[in-house]
Order: C-alpha cells, then structure tokens, then sequence
C-alpha cells in the first residue's frame, strides 16, 4: 500500500514538470507557424502590391486620320512603306498644337508607345475599307508616361532625376484634363511575348513556353518514372546493383539543376543536335530532373500498399503482373500522381537549367511548337528583373504572381486528385 | 516472420520456464534446448501418414538465409481431410503451410529443400507454375484481407483472372455459389457493390473464404483464419470448415487447441522446426506420444 502510495506521489510530482515541457513545446510550435505566416504574409502582401499596377496601363485617345496619302500613295494600300508612326505623330501634335520646334516634337513622340503604331497597322490590314476615314483609337502611352501615372515616378523629383522631362509631364496633364489618358486592362500583358517596350511586353511567350515544357515532361517523365518504380519496386532483385540503382536515384534527386543544364546542353544539343531554346529540349531536361522525385514517390506510393492485399491476390493465383496492376497500381496511385504533380511543379520553377540550353534569349515571337525558340516563365521573371526600365519591375511582380497562381493551381489539382482517388482498406 | 534459430543454441523462453523437463540444466537454459532437440531424434511420432494422401511433403526443409526454419519434415494430408498444425510461436507450422502453395517463394531469402507433390507430382519441379498451383491450393489468411473493391468483385476477382467463367451470368453464378457455401450470401445480397471492406471483421474473413473456393481450389490453407475474430465469428467459420471439408482438404494453422480439437481429423504437432508429432485429433489429446506434445497441449510450453 506504501510503495503504491509512493508511486502516486512521484507521478504527482513530476505532472507539472511533464505539462510545463508541453507548454512550452505547444508555443514554441505556435511561435514557429506564426513566424513562417508572417513571412508568407509579407511576400504575398509585397509581391501583390507591387505586381497588382502591371495588370492595368495608361492608354491615350488620338484621332487617328487613315489618310490615303500615307497608307496608299499610288491606290493600292501598301503596308511596307506606309509611315504609320507618321500616322500616330500626326495624331498627337493636333492634340497639342502648342508644341513647336524639333527637340520638343521629338520629345512629344516619346509619351506615346511605339506599338502605337503597330495597333494601326493592325487596325487597317483587318479592316482596309476604313482607310481615308479618322478613328479615335486608344493606344498605349509610353511606360514612362504610365510610371508617372501610377505614381511610380515622383513628379517632384529634380528633372535630371527622372526619366520624364517637366514638358512631358505638363503634355500629360493636359490630355488627362482633356480626357485623353486613361489606365485600362492591361491585355497586352496575356496576349504579347516579350518586348524590349515594358508597355508592350506580355507573358504570353513565357507561359506557352513553360506549357510546352510541361507536356513534354509530364509525357515523359510520369510512365518512365512510374514503370521505373514498379520495376524497382515489384521485380527487380535485391542485390548490390539494386542497391547502388537506389542510392543513385536519391542522389540524383539532390543534385543541383543546373547540372542537369549542362548534361541537356552536352546530351541533347551538342550531340543529339537538337534545335536551342526549343521547348522540347526544355522538356527533356526537366524530365531528367523531375524523374528521380517521381521515382521515389511512386516507390514510397507503392511500398504503403499494405502486404496483406499481394497476399490475398497471389493466394488466388495471380501473377506478380497481375497483382500489380491489378491492386497495387490502384491503391498507390494517388501517391504516385501527387509525387508526379509536385515533380511537375518543380519543374514549372526550374529556370537554372534553361539557361543552359539557350531558353534565357530575348524571345518576342510567341512559340507554335515544340522545336520554336521559346522561353520559360521563371526565366521570364529573371530577364524583367534584370532589365533597366522602371515599368519591368511592376511586370516582373505580375509575372511572378501569374507564376505562383499556376503553381497553387497544380498543387491544389494534386490535392483534390489525392482525396478523390483514395481509397481505403 | 519471426522463427526461431534451431541450428544455435537460442533457448526459447517458454522450455526454460518449464523446470519438469530437465531439472540438472535448469540454471543454465542454453544447452537445454539442443539436448531436447537430440531427444526428438529428428524422428516425427505416431503416423504421418494418411489413408487416401493427396499431398505429401517428404523431409522439408526451409532456409530463410542460414536460419534453418523447418527441419526434415514429412506429412501426408489426406483427401478431404482437415488436418490441424499446431505449436508454439515460431514453430514452423506457418512456414510449413506456405510451402504448400509456394508462397515462401515470394521471400528472397527463403530457400525450399525436400519433396512435395500434389496428387503425385512435385509442386517444385522446374515447369510448376506457381500461379497454376495456387489456383489448385487456395489460401486463407490471418487478418481478413479483403480487396479495396466491390464485394462482387473480390469474389468474382480469382475466377476472372483465371478464366472461369465464360459469360456473365457464370461469374454471377459462381459468385452467387461462393458466397452462398461461405455462409455469406444471406448477409450481402442486397449490397454486392458495397466495398469488401465495409463488412465486419468475421464477414470479411467469410468473404475470403469465398473469394478462395470461389476459384475451386482443390487444398485450402487457412493461416490462423480465427485469430483476429470474436467467439460467434469463430464458431461460424468452424462451421463453415465443417461443410467444406466434405469436398476440400483443409490445412489450418490455429494457436487453439479447442479449434484443433473441434474442426480436424489429424493434428501435427510443430516445435521449434521439427514435425514432433502426427496423430488422428482424438489420439493426440487424450494419449499423446511424445514428451513435447504432452507438455504443450497440458499448457506447459506455450
């Protein structure tokens, strides 16, 4: 009865000991995931207000005369030498008239985008019975006229200072007064490639180039990886090879991507002769880096198949092909497609090995196919944040954005596809 | 699996708590257990053999690695037969059943010396299939293992994949039969799309039940079939043996000698990889041959 008693007393004595370390572990948890959210809150919180302006753009209304003079001199239009600058110069000296004399015209041409007059171009190959009329269209500003407008410009700040000179801004203001300046949806950022213009350069090159890259790996790497587990897993004997084939596969899932680069520029441009920054070498490379993490998830996917359901199916006479695709694939699939989603997601934020092969070029063309130069979101979002001009850093924020939306949308795909398929035994 | 070293001297706990067998050596249990060994002479007791034997297994032996598992092990089971194996933890006697349908052939390690043939042909000879085999020898297992399907399916799944069933309505049928002789029919006929995993711990086992006679196997192994189930699921797979056994050879692994003692004919006695002793069901428990037996069945090893 006494060393019962004493056995209470002891553990007793140590309770509030023992719920002190809980405490403390519980907060140091709670002061752990409090920190990692700030953190998370701070990025998304910057990044948002930072990237959120490039989604819209400062746009001017001109009265734009198709005149025939311009655009067909001798009758027929004629679109290699139609001045269409001319065109869009014209337009904007009748809004100010005031402005005189050679440096300050130039000067005046500076506020409006050059892609102002490709839009004209545009306007009049798609619609030819317009010419000889006037249209009031609405063509980009400059983006240094769109910086001043979104107040990324400091209109206070010495001249010298500042990219936009005291004149120019005065001609702003006065078509803002006259209603001429708007900021509008941002189109050209989803539906352009890249432009050395920050008002004309879009994303559109970019995310084809990551989707092309995309198919490529998931084609590729998704069966390669998966029958490289079952093999491994399923049929190949355990011996010293099996053993140096695994430790190899975990090695080559830490190895730094940008070798993978180097083997895709050795490998696959220098020897196999395939084309540079083409999205299919692309593919290729982040298929041999994606692979290894496929590898080992659908290896773990199919070790947690519980040995009970082989059993019962080799107990019926299946063979081991049978077993395999028959239960085990099954039941270890949402594994295998949550490992290769996030193989896959690994890869969409690749950029180091695609600068090896060529995907870091300035690109305006948007690609159409595999074997088109091409580049990559992520290395899109490091050429912006490289380039001098101020708008590109708005843009490289919304890039960044547009980037992690793909990623959350793979992830989350990857989640639902895990609750939808999984399965109990 | 866990089996005991035989070829060193490992002394397993339950000899050394029994001071009746060797008094002199108590203080020192290492020695006690080759001594025995020597004592078994290698030598099974009473009558391996069987009236009308379908499969025989001559001198046995299983090596997982150097761990010689089971040992020069003989035994005849007989045609529509239930035979009980019975033993100690890590005796053998699942390691020995396994060999019956090859499955020990699924570990690496494990390695099959001897003889065993079904109805008069080696079930190790090069071109046995194992896959064929098992189709012949069908197995039941500890824990209820039901496929993550329908139910219809984990019965339909042995006769799909072996092509019994030629049309529809004889994969109903032989669904239908199946769980039907497993006593099962009653309980799920409304709900055979429901998974296999919903029923309860004793359907479930009955569902494997069906799902293996379902492929018509001619020898049913059941590895401690009762063990993960409550007293009333236990007593209706007894019963369910019971009619089974008027058209298949039952061997069935079981830690209770009351499930020995009720569902088989003959009963061997495994202990620490030797066959100690064969003999019909009643012999063994009321008149025991050998010293180890006695001890076992008395309570004294185990």
């Amino acid at each position: 009865m006494s060393e019962c008693k004493s056995t209470r007393q002891k553990v007793e004595a140590g309770l509030p000991r023992r719920l002190r370390k809980e405490f403390t572990f519980k907060l140091v948890g709670l002061l752990a995931t409090t920190v990692g959210i700030v953190f998370l809150g701070v990025f998304f919180s910057t990044l948002i207000a930072k990237g959120s302006s490039a989604f819209k753009q400062t746009f001017l209304q001109l009265d734009i005369e198709l005149s025939e003079d311009v655009l067909a001199p001798g009758g027929e239009l004629d679109l290699a030498y139609a001045d269409f600058d001319g065109l869009v110069r014209t337009a904007l000296r009748a809004q100010l008239p005031e402005v005189s004399g050679r440096s300050d015209r130039r000067a005046l041409y500076r506020i409006v985008s050059v892609g102002a007059a490709y839009q004209v171009r545009d306007l009049i190959v798609a619609n030819p019975e317009l010419l000889g009329t006037t249209q009031k269209m609405w063509v980009p500003a400059s983006s240094n006229v769109d910086m001043l407008i979104k107040g990324n410009i400091d209109a206070n700040l010495d001249e010298a200072l500042r990219p936009i000179s005291d004149k120019q801004i005065g001609w702003v203001r006065k078509l803002q007064e006259a209603g001429r300046l708007e900021t509008r949806f941002n189109r050209a950022l989803f539906t352009n490639g890249d432009s050395r213009e920050p008002e004309l350069a879009g994303i559109k090159g970019a995310v084809m180039g990551s989707l092309y890259m995309l198919l490529v790996t998931l084609v590729l790497s998704f069966p390669i990886g998966v029958a490289a587990a079952i093999y491994l897993e399923e049929f190949a004997p355990r011996n010293r090879w099996s053993d140096l084939i695994e430790v190899n596969i975990n090695n080559l899932a830490a190895v730094p991507s940008i070798v993978f680069g180097l083997l895709g520029l050795a490998v696959f441009i220098n020897w196999a002769s395939l084309p540079r920054s083409a999205p299919v070498v692309g593919g290729l490379v982040l298929t041999l880096l994606t692979l290894p993490v496929i590898i080992i998830a659908s290896r773990a996917a199919i070790k947690a198949v519980p040995p009970s359901i082989r059993e019962a199916a080799l107990g019926l006479g299946a063979s081991q092909m049978q077993v395999v695709f028959h239960h085990v694939l099954p039941l270890a699939m949402p594994g295998m497609l949550t490992g290769a989603i996030i193989g896959m997601s690994r890869a969409l934020g690749e950029s180091a090995p695609l600068l090896m092969i060529g995907m870091v070029a300035f690109i305006v063309d948007v690609p159409a196919r595999l074997t088109d130069p091409a580049t990559a979101l992520p290395v899109q979002i490091y050429l912006w944040a490289d380039s001098p001009e101020r708008a590109f850093a708005e843009r490289t924020s919304a890039a960044i954005i547009v980037l992690l939306g793909f990623l959350l949308v793979m992830n989350l795909t990857a989640v639902i596809l895990r609750k939808r398929m999984e399965r109990r035994w | 699996m866990t089996e005991a070293s035989t070829d060193n001297p490992v002394p397993p706990p339950p000899a050394a708590q029994d001071p009746a067998v060797e008094p002199t050596t108590s203080a020192a249990p290492l020695p006690e257990v080759p001594e025995r060994l020597s004592e078994l002479g290698r030598e099974t007791v009473g009558n391996i053999r069987s009236d009308n034997p379908f499969m025989v297994a001559e001198d046995v032996n299983v090596y997982y690695g150097d761990n010689h598992a089971i040992q020069h092990v003989s035994l005849e089971i007989g045609k529509k037969e239930v035979i009980a194996l019975i033993g100690p933890s890590g005796c053998g006697k699942s390691t020995f059943l396994r060999c019956l349908n090859r499955m020990n052939d699924t570990i690496e390690t494990a390695r099959v010396t001897g003889n065993i043939t079904l109805d008069g042909k080696d079930i190790y000879r090069k071109e046995q299939d194992p896959v064929a085999l098992r189709a012949r020898v069908g197995m039941v297992f500890q824990k209820p293992n039901p496929f993550p399907k329908s139910i219809y399916d984990n019965v339909a799944y042995g006769p799909r994949i072996h092509g019994l069933a030629g049309d529809r309505a004889e994969l109903d049928n032989i669904v239908h039969t199946s769980l039907d002789r497993a006593g099962l029919l009653k309980e799920v006929k409304d709900r055979m799309d429901e998974p296999g995993t919903s029923l309860s711990g004793g359907q479930q086992q009955r569902l494997c039940i069906a799902r293996t006679i379902a492929v018509d196997p001619e020898v049913i192994l059941m590895d401690e079939p009762c063990s993960a189930l409550d007293p009333i699921a236990t007593a209706r797979i007894e019963d369910l043996m019971d009619e089974l056994c008027e058209d298949y050879a039952i061997v069935i692994v079981t830690h209770s000698m009351q499930q020995a003692a009720r569902v088989s004919k003959r009963v061997a006695y495994f202990h620490l990889g030797l066959l100690v002793e064969v003999d019909e069901t009643d012999r063994i428990f009321t008149n025991p041959q050998h010293k180890l037996t006695e001890d076992y069945i008395t309570g004294r090893i185990g």
